[in-house]
């Protein structure tokens, strides 16, 4: 039956069609947020030009570049974090779903709901790991009474894989935890408010190699039901958890497309040097 | 080993370094010792001026008590034998105590000698001696064994305060009182007890019947005062600074404004307080509200000050972690900010309340100098504070004052030490790490 194609496997024969004859080509699925020429600027300094990327539905994009290059800044345009920072500018367009974020009937409080960040170093409240993740649901009117926030609070933590490990301790404060629980903890945090794209921002670099390679396990789960852009510092993170990879540099966007691609036959100068390690 | 040069220089590269260590341990050592020598320094001072105000205000707390047989002559307290008690809290106790004297102390019949004895007894007697009868109507008649506070001057003799060696013209009290306490001494007709007076009154110009309780409530009402004054509007201004307000020149003078307020001398609030609160608004003089008022004008910048350094200890993350799941930036500073940086605040509100109980020159300026004997029982009521209270009593040039101020002063060290101490116990409570 037609039906029962999932949109995936539709797209692989539109591709191949497309393609004939490259077998590793990435699916094509639909664009989930699309930014147009964005610039973002620090008071007078230029920090991101002319950015202009198409991030796809249920899959890993990662960012990747020097230090200072301006992907953190990026990634907080995408839920207007960089809102709370005062000399900060944004320009361009950057729409979710073909609605323009930045529009003035927005709400960012709405649209932070939908798009959730993960952030470098673990920051769960120092409340209880129940009172973490319930807080999200709670402000947002998702829930009501106990038993529906007791079952979202377990059905979180279950997908952030964390439910066995503190499923005796909910009481305790989140920051007892240990470095890679409680940015899976913080996970959990952001996928209890089902948003649609999740932001990383370096979310491993303050965690040990078991503590990473559980995260990255994660990010691959999860992207069955969630759009999720990570910025890493690690190529072979990149190479391992994304399916799409947007290199920058001093403020540009260099190089964007496939991530086996990206790595293995890199088109400008620049992206070749830094993954072979020559700068970063 | 032979001596090649090359041996020779590395011997003495190591010379020189054992020497360097040398020198430095030496150097560590003796900065220590200079610190050391500091906290002595400032803990021997420390020590000398509790010990003073101690030793002479320990004495305070005690009270001098003499056996009387008071007799209660019914011609004086109730002439015409009605029993009615509003005749009886009218009668002539004076007269009926003026009796019991002239019985208990031979040479109390002159004028001068009624004086003497009068002066051997604090003039609470007279009101003691009533509401004796008022409790009990049938001692009237009968004559009783009392133990009654003695006057100021006979517990100093009493305390060994005033010396009996001494001259009659230098002694405040003289040879005929002197041989009427020694009898009742030798009589045992002399206590000492504990001196609930002082905890249970308002001033007096009697240095028996003082207390400090009425500066104590006047204390309290004005703190509070200050408190709900102080704490909301400080705590607001704090957070609207901190976490709303943009970061531009307005703010930058705003904060200089706050950091200048907090170093101008009080009694400059206190002359705005006069000209503001008293002559424009013409509200009460002395009265624990306009106190209050003054003060939290004082103490606003202290807490500001304390509470923006609360706010900005609270790390970023934690912000970005409640923005970055969606709650607005009131909920931000509610759920998560605020109630990080509570015990920070309320140390720096507990310690500017300390500030404010101390502080005398400001309420001088709006008149809570007076001489208040009653215990206020409101807001408007004239009041007295602790420190206000220290500086009349520092005035009065009996003995028995001197010790009551420093007594005071040790009730408000007291006050001050446990609010600092309350402020450190909050710190290590809530003391967190991220
Ligand atoms: N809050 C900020 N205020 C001012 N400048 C900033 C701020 N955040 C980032 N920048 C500047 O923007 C540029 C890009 O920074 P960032 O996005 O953090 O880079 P990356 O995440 O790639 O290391 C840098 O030059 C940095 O100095
Ligand atoms: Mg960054």
């Amino acid at each position: 039956m037609p039906e029962e194609n999932t949109p995936e496997e539709m797209e692989v024969t539109v591709e191949s069609n497309e393609a004939p004859g490259a077998t590793q080509a990435p699916k094509a699925p639909p664009t989930k947020v699309n930014a147009r020429d964005v610039n973002v600027y620090y008071a007078d300094n230029h920090a991101l030009k002319d950015i202009t990327i198409e991030i796809p539905e249920n899959r890993v994009t990662s960012f990747i570049g020097p230090s200072g290059c301006g992907k953190s800044s990026f990634l907080r345009c995408i839920n207007r974090m960089n809102d709370t920072i005062d000399i900060c500018r944004v320009e361009g367009k950057i729409e979710i779903d073909s609605a323009d974020i930045y529009d003035r009937s927005i709400d960012v409080v709405q649209l932070r709901a939908k798009v959730g960040m993960v952030f470098q170093k673990p920051n769960p409240f120092p409340k209880s790991i129940y009172d973490n993740i319930a807080y999200g649901p709670r402000i947002h009117g998702m829930v009501a009474g106990k038993t529906d926030t007791d079952e979202l609070v377990e059905a979180s933590l279950k997908r952030a894989g964390l439910w066995e490990e503190v499923k005796d301790r909910l009481a305790q404060p989140g920051t007892s935890l240990s470095g890679g629980q409680q940015q899976r903890l913080c996970i959990a945090r952001a996928i209890a408010v089902s948003p649609q794209v999740i932001l990383m921002d370096e979310p491993c670099s303050a965690l040990d190699p078991i503590a990473t390679a559980r995260i990255e396990e994660l990010i691959d789960e999860l992207r069955q039901n969630f759009t999720i852009v990570i910025v890493t510092h690690s190529m072979q993170q990149a190479a391992r958890v994304s399916q799409k990879t947007a290199f920058f540099h001093l403020g540009e966007l260099v190089e964007q497309g496939n991530t086996e691609l990206i790595f293995t036959n890199p088109v400008d100068k620049r992206t070749q040097d830094y993954i072979t390690g020559r700068f970063g | 080993m032979t001596d090649t040069p090359a041996n020779d220089v590395a011997a003495r590269a190591e010379d020189r370094s054992a020497a360097l260590v040398r020198k430095r341990y030496r150097a560590e050592r003796r900065f220590r010792m200079y610190g050391l020598a500091a906290i002595m320094a400032a803990l021997g001072m420390l020590t000398v001026l509790l010990f003073s105000i101690v030793s002479s205000g320990l004495p305070a707390f005690t009270t001098t008590q003499v056996a009387l047989n008071l007799t209660f002559d019914a011609g004086d307290i109730d002439p015409d034998g009605s029993t009615d008690p509003a005749k009886l809290a009218s009668g002539n106790y004076r007269g009926a105590l003026l009796k019991s004297l002239r019985a208990e102390f031979p040479g109390a019949e002159t004028r001068k000698g009624r004086r003497d004895a009068i002066n051997m007894i604090s003039n609470e007697v007279t009101f003691v001696m009533r509401d004796m009868v008022l409790a009990d109507p049938s001692i009237i008649g009968t004559t009783q064994r009392v133990w009654v506070k003695s006057s100021a001057d006979i517990d100093q003799l009493a305390k060994g305060s005033i010396d009996r060696a001494l001259p009659e013209s230098d002694r405040r009290v003289n040879n005929r009182q002197l041989g009427w306490f020694e009898k009742l001494e030798r009589e045992d007709r002399v206590k000492t007890t504990f001196n609930t007076t002082f905890f249970t009154t308002a001033d007096s110009r009697e240095p028996e019947q003082a207390g400090i309780l009425g500066a104590v409530v006047g204390s309290a009402l004005t703190l509070l005062i200050t408190l709900l004054l102080s704490f909301p509007v400080g705590v607001m201004s704090a957070v609207y600074l901190e976490e709303f307000a943009p970061k531009n020149r307005w703010t930058d003078v705003i904060e200089v404004n706050i950091n200048n307020l907090a170093a101008v001398p009080s009694i400059v609030f206190g002359l705005l307080g006069l000209a503001v609160f008293l002559n424009f608004f013409a509200l009460p003089r002395s009265a624990p509200v306009v106190g209050g008022m003054v003060l939290a004008l004082m103490t606003l910048p202290t807490i500001i000050i304390a509470s923006r350094a609360a706010l900005k200890a609270v790390p970023p993350s934690i912000r970005e972690a409640a923005l970055g799941m969606g709650a607005s930036r009131l909920q931000t500073v509610t759920h998560h900010v605020l109630p990080l940086a509570m015990p920070g605040i309320l140390t720096g509100t507990i310690i500017g309340m300390a500030q404010a109980l101390g502080e005398t020159a400001p309420l001088l300026m709006i008149g809570m100098v007076a001489f208040i004997v009653d215990i206020p029982q409101s807001f408007t009521d004239p009041a007295t504070v602790l420190p206000v209270q220290v500086f009349l009593w520092a005035d009065a040039p009996e003995r028995a004052f001197v010790e009551r101020t420093s007594a005071a002063i040790m009730v408000l060290l007291t006050f001050l030490i446990m609010m600092n101490l309350f402020a450190v116990l909050l710190r290590k409570k809530f003391e967190r790490r991220w």
